[in-house]
This record gives structure tokens, sequence and C-alpha cells, in this order.
């Protein structure tokens, strides 16, 4: 049995050790919003944070992740910031690979409150949107940066 | 699927050939005999098949197109919302069942494609609203008792005249009981409140915290996964197999032989990717094992030196270009291409005695109830398509739907629902490729650099041979979308030929955003290009001289050079390029700035991008659509190409079939020319100009001239030196 802590919300699972994390969060906790684009952690598409830093949950096995907090882009609340500023961008086209670069932006919030754009080039680049939004996605990261550093939002 | 709009009006409304009666009988019927495809609770009311108004105020509108990024699940609830009067943020979306009301007018079938969508939906969502709104109000008169004339609809609430209101919500049971009216008035452009503004997507929320359903996110009760073990090559065949190490591996709970190969069922996906490892399988590899495609582009390049079959002769270019005063030849090449969807494909399928449900992100409902027919066994009436978002459609998920076909027979031979996923290497490598081209062309000058004489010879797979789309795609052997785009050349030539070889390969091909294209936009709008600077002439004017009496496109080509300052001076070492192209009923031009790099490598830093979609719904939506073209236009030019050896195809995830990412996202500008012409389609394209505008700018920046896609560093290094 492995003991998962996902989103506050602990887990007993009977799973085969080496399971990536991403697989055993989809088919077995059934939390769809953390997307399979590669398994090869090349796409981003499954980002997820892992004791608050964003890691490829295809590139973890579960036996890893036990005993960690780990939040999957249903534990992001819905007034983030960054989701928030999503919406207002309509960054999201098919949305598929989104999850995973709020995810992984929302990370980049957290250790630069204010980045730049190359910060954005290098932080943002391990994730794939193959519908091309990366410009919105740019503007959104602004965005979200700067409404929380006004004190609107978290 | 281009050409098929480019029917008059009145043609389209005859319909002709092309389009099927049935849906021409649709659009004719007055939408009140649109039933409501959908049983409807007694707590709502439905005017016709596209809306449902519910007494809790909320308005669902049922879209029968796919959300695949696009905007649909958006654009087409605004038109219905927009004449409806109601309250946007009371709106809803539901995807259509299959059922004929929701065909497409030019396919004759439920299906998303060719940048339709506005323009085949316009007219009668509006007329949906229209009707739904009449009867609301109509509903409010008869509980006030005055006539009609009093009242309007206005956000939500029919207002009487003397100040008196009702809700939609509270109209609900009186309106459902009244006979909708034949017509209904709909709104002038002057009067929008929605359409032409920009509105926030429907979706966005959904697509931002996860909850958005697609098909890989789709879990039933009992649910098993199934992944299924292909040929190599093919329409290779198996020779035998041995599943019991497959079997030992835990969770596995099956193993299978179906059609396509042998499929692994187990309680999860990594269950089922472990079995299939340990699979043990022969194959007979078949006729297309030879596959190489150093090989078959030699052989293409062969065939392009031969006439093929006409699609356009104007004049004689062959002697005109004899005697011209200055002659070019080129040759050109484009590979394969993959979609690359960042969903791979997949379904889920939960197949019953007598019933069949089918939950697929697929761009083509029709086909999929047709398949599962005839694969189950079941009466279509009792199959439903349950279509869930896509994750990136670009035609990949308009094709046979073969992994459609593999779900159904395992869940035949398990009796239990499945769940069929593909991988990113099956998805790569189990074809549905945007096909290899192979183009020769000259051309001819006369002396004072006025192009004379245009001869084009295209070499390619035929994407509809052997398709539901044969007989409308291939006249007198010609597929037009291979030739689409070129034997249509905008400019004025007197004397121009384009003849096409179908060269027919193992290799399956189809749909690939913008189809025909993606490959004649930049064979012509490059070669144009190398005629522009042979006659010493700028390529703006060059091309602005050329369309004299094609208004549209020199519209947005001088739109485009204005914004991009064509003319101003540079930032040393970047070049300027730039291209127009018609395409789904849009004109399209765009200007790429680059530089390249002292090893060869390409930065486009912007690209400067008009569009002339004629009357718009939301152009947020078309400035996305846009910026998505160009970044898919980008990808194929800087870095896709699907290649075979030894008939296996060489690319399997991203790492070799790369796409652009951030750090090489250009700045994109995009502006829209305001008209009241029809509307055009804006998924697809804004990707065809984009990689000659970039050929092109390179040209411009260090004199190489780059014909071979993808652009590798190497080829313009050695064209400098030359
Ligand atoms: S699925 Fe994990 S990085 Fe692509
Ligand atoms: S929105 Fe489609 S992959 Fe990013």
């Amino acid at each position: 049995m492995i003991d998962l802590v996902v989103n506050g919300k602990k887990y007993s699972l009977d799973v085969s050790p080496d399971t990536p994390l991403l697989w055993v969060i989809r088919d077995k906790l059934h939390l769809s919003g953390t997307k399979y684009g590669c398994g090869l952690g090349i796409c981003g598409a499954c980002t997820v944070h892992i004791d608050g830093i964003a890691q490829h949950s295809c590139q973890m096995q579960v036996k890893d992740a036990a005993g960690k907090e780990i939040t999957t882009i249903e534990g992001i609340p819905e007034d983030h910031s960054v989701k928030v500023a999503w919406q207002e961008e309509d960054v999201s086209q098919c949305g598929w690979c989104q999850p995973g670069q709020i995810m992984a932006a929302v990370s980049l919030l957290k250790t630069k409150p204010q980045p730049g754009d190359s910060d954005i080039d290098s932080k943002m680049t391990g994730n794939i949107c193959r519908c091309g939004t990366y410009q919105r996605i740019r503007r959104a990261i602004h965005k979200a940066s700067k409404m929380t550093g006004e004190g609107v939002k978290k | 699927m281009n050409g098929s709009m480019k029917m008059s009006r009145r043609e389209f409304l005859k319909g002709g050939a092309i389009a099927g009666g049935s849906l021409i009988i649709g659009m004719y019927l007055p939408l009140s005999h649109f039933s409501a495809a959908l049983a409807t609770p007694e707590t709502s009311f439905s005017p016709n098949a596209f809306i449902r108004i519910d007494t809790d105020e909320t308005v669902t509108i049922i879209v029968t197109k796919s959300e695949m990024g696009q905007g649909v699940y958006t654009s087409l609830p605004m038109i219905i919302a927009e004449e409806l009067e109601c309250d946007w943020k009371s709106i809803r979306v539901e995807s259509a069942p299959v059922a004929p009301v929701f065909n497409s007018p030019v396919f004759g079938a439920q299906l998303t494609g060719g940048s339709t969508s506005i323009r085949t939906e316009w007219e009668r969502l509006a007329k949906a609203g229209a009707i739904g709104r009449e009867m609301l109000i109509a509903a409010a008169a008869r509980t006030w008792n005055v006539v009609p004339e009093t009242c309007h609809a206005e956000n939500g609430r029919v207002i009487n005249s003397n100040g008196k209101s009702l809700s939609y919500g509270d109209l609900v049971k009186t309106a459902a009981t009244m006979t909708p009216p034949r017509d209904a008035p709909v709104k002038s452009p002057d009067a929008y409140k929605l359409i032409g503004k920009p509105a926030h997507r429907l979706d966005g929320l959904a697509k931002a915290n996860g909850s958005a359903q697609f098909g890989l996110d789709v879990n039933l009760p009992g649910m098993l996964t199934a992944v299924i073990s292909r040929s190599p090559v093919f329409g290779g065949k198996i020779i035998s197999f041995n599943s019991t190490k497959a079997k030992a591996v835990p969770g596995v709970t099956d193993v299978v032989q179906i059609t396509s190969g042998v499929a692994v069922i187990a309680t999860g996906f990594w269950e089922a990717l472990k079995g299939r490892e340990a699979l043990e399988i022969s194959w007979s590899e078949g006729e297309w094992a030879d596959l190489n495609t150093p090989a078959l582009v030699k052989e293409y390049a062969t065939l392009s030196a031969t006439q093929g079959l006409i699609a356009r002769k104007d004049g004689d270019p062959g002697k005109e270009i004899e005697k011209a005063a200055k002659r070019l030849n080129a040759e050109y090449q484009l590979p394969y291409l993959a979609h690359a969807t960042l969903e791979p494909n997949n379904c889920v399928v939960d197949l019953k005695a007598e019933s069949c449900d089918v939950w697929i992100g697929t761009q083509y409902q029709t086909e999929c109830r047709n398949t599962a027919a005839r694969i189950s066994g079941v009466k279509p009436e009792t199959i439903n398509i349950h279509t869930t978002f896509l994750g990136g459609g670009f035609g990949r998920r308009a094709t046979p739907l073969p992994h459609l076909v593999d779900a159904l027979e395992v869940a035949k031979a398990v009796k239990l629902p499945i769940k069929l996923v593909l991988t990113r290497e099956d998805d790569m490598q189990a074809g549905y490729y945007r096909p290899q081209w192979y183009d020769r062309l000259s051309a001819g000058l006369d002396e004072s650099g006025n192009l004379i004489a245009w001869r084009h010879t295209i070499v390619g797979q035929s994407i509809a041979t052997g398709t539901p789309f044969e007989a409308m795609m291939i006249k007198d052997g010609v597929d037009r979308s291979s030739v689409e785009g070129a034997q249509d050349i905008p400019y004025s030539i007197p004397n121009i030929l384009v003849d096409l070889h179908s060269p027919k390969k193992g290799v399956p091909v189809f749909f690939w955003r913008s189809v025909g294209h993606s490959h004649t936009a930049f064979v012509v709008e490059s070669f144009l290009d190398e005629a522009a600077r042979a006659a010493g002439k700028d390529p703006f004017e060059f091309r602005r001289a050329l369309l004299a009496d094609k208004p549209r496109h020199r519209g947005v080509l001088e739109l485009a050079a204005q914004k991009a300052g064509w003319g101003t001076p540079l930032a040393a070492g970047r070049g300027r390029g730039i291209a127009v192209h018609e395409s789904f009923g849009s004109f399209v031009a765009q200007v790429a700035e680059v530089s390249v790099a002292s090893s060869g490598e390409v930065r486009v830093h912007r690209v400067i991008c008009a569009v002339d979609c004629g009357r718009i719904v939301n152009p947020d939506i078309i400035r996305a659509q846009m910026e998505s073209g160009i970044v898919f236009g980008l990808s194929a030019a800087l870095h896709g190409k699907i290649t075979l050896k030894a008939g296996r195809v060489e690319q399997s995830n991203y790492q070799n079939y790369p796409v652009i990412r951030m750090d090489e996202m250009p700045e994109i500008e995009v502006h829209i020319v305001p008209s009241t012409e029809n509307p055009g389609g804006c998924g697809e394209p804004g990707v065809p100009p984009i990689a000659p505008a970039v050929v092109n700018a390179i040209c411009a920046a260090t004199g190489a001239r780059i014909r071979s896609l993808p652009i590798q560093p190497e080829s313009i290094l050695s064209e400098i030196k030359k």
C-alpha cells in the first residue's frame, strides 16, 4: 500500500510502486485535470506540485511521491490570480496543455513574483502548447503577477 | 474542402453534387420544424434543436460543431444569443447528439472542418435565436393579454411598453405550449450588441480549472483500458503472437487479437502499457516495408519532370517560357507532417446488447456513428455519440477513426466498457499525415520584368482516395485539395499550367490544418518571390501589381506591409518577408521579420498578420486563431518532418518531432480588415502564409533561397556560400 496526500486529502492505494504518479492521479484518483502528452517529461502537460515545486508527474514513480504534499490543478483555488488571469486573457484554446501551463506558471510566480520575459521563457519552455497560445500565456503571467503585486489576489 | 466552399450562394442552397440533399432540405425547412433532438424535461422550453431554456433561467445552446480550440463553443452561442436577446451569463453549452438536423450543409454529415463553422451556421443559428425570441415575446403577450407588438425582449426578459416584465424562465411553461413561427426577423448588423465585439470564451473556466472533460478523461464504472500493438509498417499483418508474459503482468486482464493488431486490456493505462511491452508478436510486414524517404523523394522528383493530369491551363506557358527574356526553374519539397495534437487519440466505448455509447473527441460524429453501427451490429438509433472537448483537432480527429474501430472490437470481445488509448508514440506513428510533396516550377519574365508564364507540376498522394470524401473532392482524377491554392493562383499571369501526379503509397494521409494550402502557399509564394527578385522588383510591389483585380488580396497585403513598416530600415542582420494567401473564404497576408545566426539557426522575431475574413463574430477569437495558425505553420516550417526508414516512421515523440515552444515564440500582431462580405473561415487560413513569409525573409536577410521544408540551418549556410 502506498500513502499519498493529494490536494490535502489522504489516500491509501494498492498500486505497483513504479507506476508513474501521473497514471495514479488519473486512473486511480480520477483527478483528470492533470494531462498526459508525451510520457517523457518533455511536454509539461502532466505538471503538478510536489512540496510546492513544479514537477512532471509522468517522470516520478508513485513510491517517490509518498509522504510528500502533492498539488494538482484541482488543488489551486478557483480565485487564484493565475486562473483568473488565464480567463481574462482568454489563453485557452483546445485546453489540453493548460492545467500544466497553469501549474508551471503558479510555481514560477512563487519563486519570481515579478518575472521578466526571459524568466518566463526559461521556465515555461518546458510546456508545449500545440495550439500556440504562448503569447497569451506570457500576457497572463504578467497580469497575474501584477494582480498579486497590487494585492488584488493571492 | 475549400473548393466546395467556392459554390455561389445560389448553388449552395440548390444543393448540387457536393452537398447532400437532406441538409439542403434542412436549410429550406422553417426552423420550427427542427424539432428538439433531445427529449426535453417539462421545466424547459425548446423552440428548436439548438436552444433549450429552463425555468431557472439557464439558456442551453446545443452546438453541433466540435470544440477543438477554435472557439465554436463561444462564437456559435454568440450568434444565437444576439437574436435571442438572452443574458450572456445565463448561457451553457452542450454538444449535439448525432441527428440530421445537426449536419453540416457542406458535408452532408455532422463534421467540423474546412473552417466552415461560422460560414455554414451563422444564418440558421441567427434564425433559431430569432424564432426563440419571437415565441417568448408571444408567450408574454398572451400572459398579459396584449399584442406582441407592444413587447420587446432584452437581456433575458420580455418587457411591455407599460413597464411590466417577465423573465425567460417565467415564460418557459407558456412558450412551450406554443407553435413555433415559420420564420422570424433577424437583426440588422447595426443593432448587434454581441456580434463583432470580443467576448470571453465560455470554456475558459473549465479549461483553467481542469474540469473540462476530454475523451481521455472519461471514466465509467468497471471500465478497462486497452492499448494496441500495431504493425511497425503500414498494412503489416500478424503471423503469430504469444501473450503468456503479457498476461502475467499485474493488472492485465486480457489479451485479444483484433483487426489492427493485438490489444492488451488492463485495469489502467500503465498496466496495459507494461503488458504490451511483454507481448511477443511476429509480423508479416507487407508491401510497404521498403519505403524510405530519400528514395521516395527521388521517385517524386523524377515523376515531376513529366506532365501529370491538368488542373488548369491558360495560354501556352511551355512556349512562352521558351521564348521569355528571363527564365526561372526551381524544385520544392515538403515532408509528411503529423498533427501531434497534444491529447493523443483515444475513445471510450460502452457496448451493450442493444445499445452503444461512445465518448470521443471527434470532428466527425456521423462517421463515428456509422462505424459504431458497422462494427457492433447495434442499430444506429441506439448509438449515442458523446462529443467531448478535443485536445486539438487540426484534421486529425476527422480521420476515418481506426482507433474507434479498435475500441469497438475490443469491447465486443471483452464485454466491458473500454477506454482505448494511443500513446504519444502510437499517435505519431499510426499515420494520417499531411502528404509529402514535390513541386517543379518554371516561369518566364519579359524584358521589363513582367511575369508572363507560370508552370507548376505537383507530386503527392491524394488524401481523398478511398475516403467518404472521394466523390466530393476528386474531379477528373484531380484531387482538388492537392492543387488548391496553386491552380487558383491569384496573380494575373497570361499563361499558366498546373498539373498533378497522385502516386499511391501505403502511408495514410489526410486533412492537416489548412489541407492543400499548407503546401501550395509555401511553393507559390516562395517561387513568386524568386520571380520578383529575378525581375529586380520589390516583392511587395511585385505582388501588388499582379493583384490589380483582387481587392481583398491587395487589402490584406497592403495592411500587413503598412503595419510592418515595409521598406523602412531594420536592425542589422534582419530581413523581412511577405506572403499572401486565400483559403477557406478568407484572405491573409503576413510579414515575418527574421534573423539568421552564424550557425544558420533561424530566429523569427515578429509576425505581422492582416486578415480579411468577411463579417466577424468575435474579433478576439479571430486573433487567437491567427496566432495559433502562425505558430502551427511555424512549427512545420522550422521543425516538422515525418520520415520513413524501412517502412517505419522514424519520429515518435516531441523530442524528434519538435514544435515551437515559448522560447521560440515570435511577437505576433493581428489586424482585422473591417468587412461586410460573407464570413470566411478562421481556424486554418492563418497557417499557409507563414512558411513562405519566413523563407522570403531569410532570403532578404541572407540571400539564401530555401526550397525545402523544414528549414535546415545547414542548407541556409550552404546557400549563402554559393
Ligand atoms: S506527459 Fe509528462 S511531461 Fe509530457
Ligand atoms: S491550448 Fe491546445 S495544446 Fe495548449
